[in-house]
């Protein structure tokens, strides 16, 4: 007897509609990864572009060590200082970002539910603009002849303008301003579940509000927070526009150093070495979150996450 | 009952198990069969979980059976895809197509079916008739109340004129009104169109009003099947007894050369129903109903009353009976002198005791 | 947050939260602005503010350069939107049929775009045509957006296909309708506000990119993003604000419209 399996599934259609997707994820998406981590074990092409199918580890030997002209090696620690320096500015970037989100999503959060759809659309826009236009923003203004110096010495308050573009501080302004969005709005996502009745039960036994907030709301956003926190870091991590545009040549991270591997310096196993080590930074950063997560409601932070798109 | 030529539908031995998420199987239908006659109106009842709306969907083809076999009007039907049985169903959650007005939802069928445009329109202009909703063609189903969205889903089944049509849950999601409304219009819908209609419920009162007959479903298996009546007046088995109207179920042990309820006394012969059947193997309990428990009050009754409370024009009350309780039902006319915490004599009424299967 | 009493609205007003909220409002808006007003600045030097002026425009507008570039993005953009699409579609429908397992990976290798650094995904992509020997320029950068398009257009497909009643496929296909039939009556129609949606954040997302476009360019490929750039390296030239300015529009108009159509269909 033939049996049809359409077992309460009728016309909801097969799982053969992802596959040509997911092929084409697999092309251009797992290939290139699989790529790049083979090309970190081949040497350096002889004109510099693509490599030479020669069997080395001397790419990851480079993150370390330095050949002087004369061939003695030595420990040079440029690009662990750099790697650092990216972590340690994708790390600031995340804390700044946080501090100035939380205030404004549970501002958000706390407003008529009619406004709130419009005010998270407006703290949505800037996100879907381009994001080199949005660190563009910041060379014109923080130029020595920019509105800010030109303000503060129209003012008074500064006889000579501050160099504040080329900076440090102006890459780090330039990382918070592109990742804002991603903080806010899981926070966001988080504080608009949460049930203001807890708040008003503790506001009636007693505490102030600086208590309610400290102990019950925020508390009650940590799935946002640390969904946002990841959201931040990670991209901050792999940033190439704002150290390129608005760090010069002073402030170079991971994103920058892999670029001139392909461009200028011609060295494409090294870069790609560079990459894999930006990746596996990146898992281990995923996999923290995933830990934490797990202890906090992991709905939570998935649906912060859902909740940026 | 055996297949007769007028049989629409002869469902024969359809088992069917679902994997459960612990790794094993739960038995939804064991090995049911049924006829439904042609023209007729069978209703499948039971609670829950019981497997109707798993038969429902076999005979819609929205489910294959595991073993057994559906025949319609004679030919073969559980190979068949959904999409071509002649049998069409109207969901519990109505399923419109939401991005449709009326008119289109009740022509998709007939679409299907590649008839002429002059064709469809007309039927579907009968069909709206036939549920009284014609002049709402126009309209999307968020703009339609609950019943009429009801309607809808009915008019949309029955425009392809299928040999069954299948009724799932269809007044649940009604108030009480529109139910008993309802009720009257799917009734005069089957009488007027001849179709077979196969409903399912677990409203006991919808299946006594609705149907020409009932199967009585309980995990998996039909217990009982036949004329409303018949079932509640003759049920066969403790659940059937139970779960149709109220029923007092109590033990009985066979005494010398007849029975007795324990903790009541030896059982006068003409307490049992006519066509009871005989005490025997898997069979020492008894059913009667509320209304057939009569109460005399009398301050040396033995049997105290544990609760009398009017509802209605009755009293409904709870005797305490040895170590059982029997729930008794009366016109207040008859109840002078029953009160909670009073006493009483229990007698049944000739030919209301019957031997239920346990 | 939810308050279904509707108490008084001062308890949920934390200290300074206002002004806050406000200056970070600002802060997410007052850089574009200033890039917009400056387009309009009639002066060479970028910064200091002369008089208005729409030269810049003019002269942004005219440029041959500028007019290929601008092309080119648009060409990426709508071959990429119109492929992620598809795909997307496919991956909704699949994904709501896959078991558990097949989910998980699925879901690891379409977010993968989202979360790698987008500097590994260029190159990575680089290093696989110049392998294949895939010339690079406009077709290679429509490939490579079609792959990060994909997540961006799916989720709001996958929302919407996930947001109709299940049994209204089986009410189809008991009325007649093959897979193919429910698929082109039912759920495409069904669907379309959700891959209206997907294709306008698919196309915004391919227009806006700088980073893959920066490597995969080659000779003729330069997009609007990667051309302001170039402005933006060699030489601040006004028009760069000018150009800017337009291309903030463009996004702008887009999100919105998504916006208002998303809360219509709702």
């Amino acid at each position: 007897m033939a049996r049809r399996s359409t077992s309460g599934r009728a016309g909801q259609g097969t799982w053969w509609a992802g596959l040509p997707g997911l092929a084409y994820l697999v092309a251009l998406v797992l290939a290139p990864l699989v790529i790049i981590v083979i090309f970190s074990f081949l040497s350096r092409a002889k004109l510099g572009v693509g490599v030479k199918w020669e069997f080395t580890v001397q790419p990851y030997v480079e993150l370390f060590y330095s050949e002087s002209l004369s061939g003695e090696r030595s420990f040079d620690p440029t690009y662990l200082q750099i790697f650092f320096n990216s972590v340690v500015y994708s790390l600031i970037t995340a804390v700044a970002c946080l501090v100035l989100s939380i205030p404004i999503a549970l501002w958000i959060a706390t407003r008529p539910p009619k406004w709130r759809t419009l005010l998270v659309f407006l703290v949505t826009i800037p996100f879907w603009t381009s994001l080199l236009i949005r660190t563009y923003a910041f060379v014109i203004i923080l130029n020595d002849n920019g509105p800010i110096n030109g303000a503060l010495t129209g003012l008074g308050i500064l006889s000579e303008p501050i160099p504040m573009l080329y900076t440090p501080f102006a890459t780090i302004v330039g990382l918070v301003y592109s990742f804002l969005p991603f903080m806010i709005l899981p926070i966001y996502a988080s504080a608009e579940r949460f049930d203001f009745r807890l708040a008003e039960a503790a506001y009636d036994l007693g505490a102030t509000k600086g208590r309610v907030l400290m102990r019950i709301v925020l508390p009650a956003v940590r799935p946002g927070i640390i969904a946002g926190l990841i959201l931040v870091f990670i991209p901050a991590l792999g940033s190439f526009l704002a150290p390129e545009l608005l760090g010069g040549g002073k402030t170079s991270m991971i994103a920058n150093v892999i670029a001139a591997q392909f461009g200028a310096s011609r060295n494409w196993p090294f870069g790609a070495a560079l990459s894999v080590m930006v990746l596996v930074i990146v898992m281990l950063a995923l996999v923290a979150f995933a830990v934490v997560a797990r202890r906090s409601s992991r709905r939570g932070s998935q649906q912060s996450l859902e909740s940026l798109l | 009952m055996a297949a007769t030529e007028a049989s629409a539908l002869s469902i024969r031995n359809v088992s069917k198990a679902f994997p459960t998420p612990e790794g094993g199987e739960v038995k939804a239908l064991d090995d049911v069969s049924l006829d439904v006659a042609d023209g007729s109106f069978m209703v499948l009842l039971g609670p829950s979980g019981c497997g109707k709306t798993t038969l429902l969907r076999c005979i819609a083809g929205l489910e294959s059976p595991d073993s057994g076999e559906i025949d319609l009007k004679g030919t073969r039907i559980d190979d068949v895809p959904v999409w071509k049985r002649r049998v069409n169903t109207v969901f519990q959650s109505y399923a419109l197509f939401p991005h449709m007005t009326v008119t289109q939802n009740v022509a998709f069928g007939l679409q299907m079916d590649k008839l002429p445009k002059g064709e469809i329109a007309q039927k579907v202009d009968r069909s709206l008739e036939l549920v009284r909703l014609t002049g709402l063609g126009g309209r999307r189903s968020s703009q339609l109340s609950g019943g009429q969205q009801q309607r809808v889903a009915l008019a949309r089944a029955l425009a392809k004129e299928p040999e069954v049509l299948l009724l799932d849950e269809p007044l649940s999601a009604l108030d009480l009104k529109l139910r008993r409304g309802m009720q009257l219009e799917l009734k005069r819908l089957q009488q007027e169109t001849h179709i077979t209609f196969v409903l399912v419920t677990h409203d006991q009162d919808e299946a006594m009003s609705m149907g020409d007959r009932v199967a009585v479903f309980n995990e998996g298996r039909i217990v009982q099947v036949g004329e409303p009546r018949e079932v509640y007046l003759r049920p066969r088995t403790r659940f059937v007894a139970d779960f149709i109207g109220e029923a007092n179920i109590v033990d009985v042990v066979t005494e010398g050369g007849g029975a007795a309820i324990t903790g009541w006394g030896a059982i006068p012969g003409e307490s049992w129903a006519a066509d009871s059947p005989a005490i025997g193997d898997g069979r020492r309990v008894a059913a009667v109903r509320p209304e057939d428990v009569m109460l005399t009050a009398g301050g040396d009754g033995r049997f105290p009353i544990i609760d009398a409370t009017f509802i209605g024009g009755d009293l409904h009350a709870v005797v305490q009976v040895g170590d059982m309780t029997l729930a008794a039902r009366q016109p207040a006319a008859d109840a002078t002198g029953l009160s909670t915490g009073g006493r009483c004599d229990v007698a049944f009424r000739a030919g209301s005791l019957r031997i239920v299967e346990d | 947050m939810k308050s279904p009493r509707g108490t008084g609205t001062s308890l949920k007003n934390f200290p300074l939260f206002g002004p806050v909220a406000a200056i970070v409002f600002g802060f997410l808006y007052i850089p574009l602005v200033f890039v917009v007003g400056y387009s309009f600045n009639s002066n060479r030097v970028v910064t200091v503010w002369k008089g208005f002026s729409l030269e810049w425009y003019a002269d942004v507008l005219t440029n041959d350069d500028i007019q290929r570039a601008v092309i080119n993005s648009l060409r990426v953009a709508s071959i990429s939107t119109v492929l992620s699409v598809i795909f997307a579609t496919g991956l909704a429908i699949g994904l709501l049929r896959m078991a558990r397992a097949g989910k998980t990976a699925a879901w690891s290798l379409i977010m993968a775009p989202l979360v790698i650094p987008e500097i590994v995904f260029a190159i990575g992509t680089l290093a696989l045509f110049v392998q294949i020997r895939f010339p690079l320029g406009v077709d290679a950068i429509t490939l490579a957006h079609t792959a990060f398009c994909i997540p961006f257009a799916l989720l709001p497909i996958r929302a919407r296909l996930r947001s109709v009643d299940l049994t209204v496929y089986e009410a189809a296909a008991d009325l007649g309708a093959n897979e193919w039939v429910i698929f082109r009556r039912i759920t495409l129609p069904l669907l379309a506000p959700g891959i209206v949606a997907g294709a306008l954040l698919a196309f915004i997302i391919s227009l806006d990119d700088f980073i893959v476009s920066y490597f995969l360019a080659g000779a003729g490929g330069t997009t609007l993003p990667v051309y302001i750039f170039g402005m933006i390296r060699n030489a601040i030239t006004p028009g760069v604000n000018a150009l800017s300015t337009l291309l903030l529009l463009v996004s702008v108009v887009i999100v919105t419209v998504s916006y208002i159509i998303a809360r219509r269909r709702r």
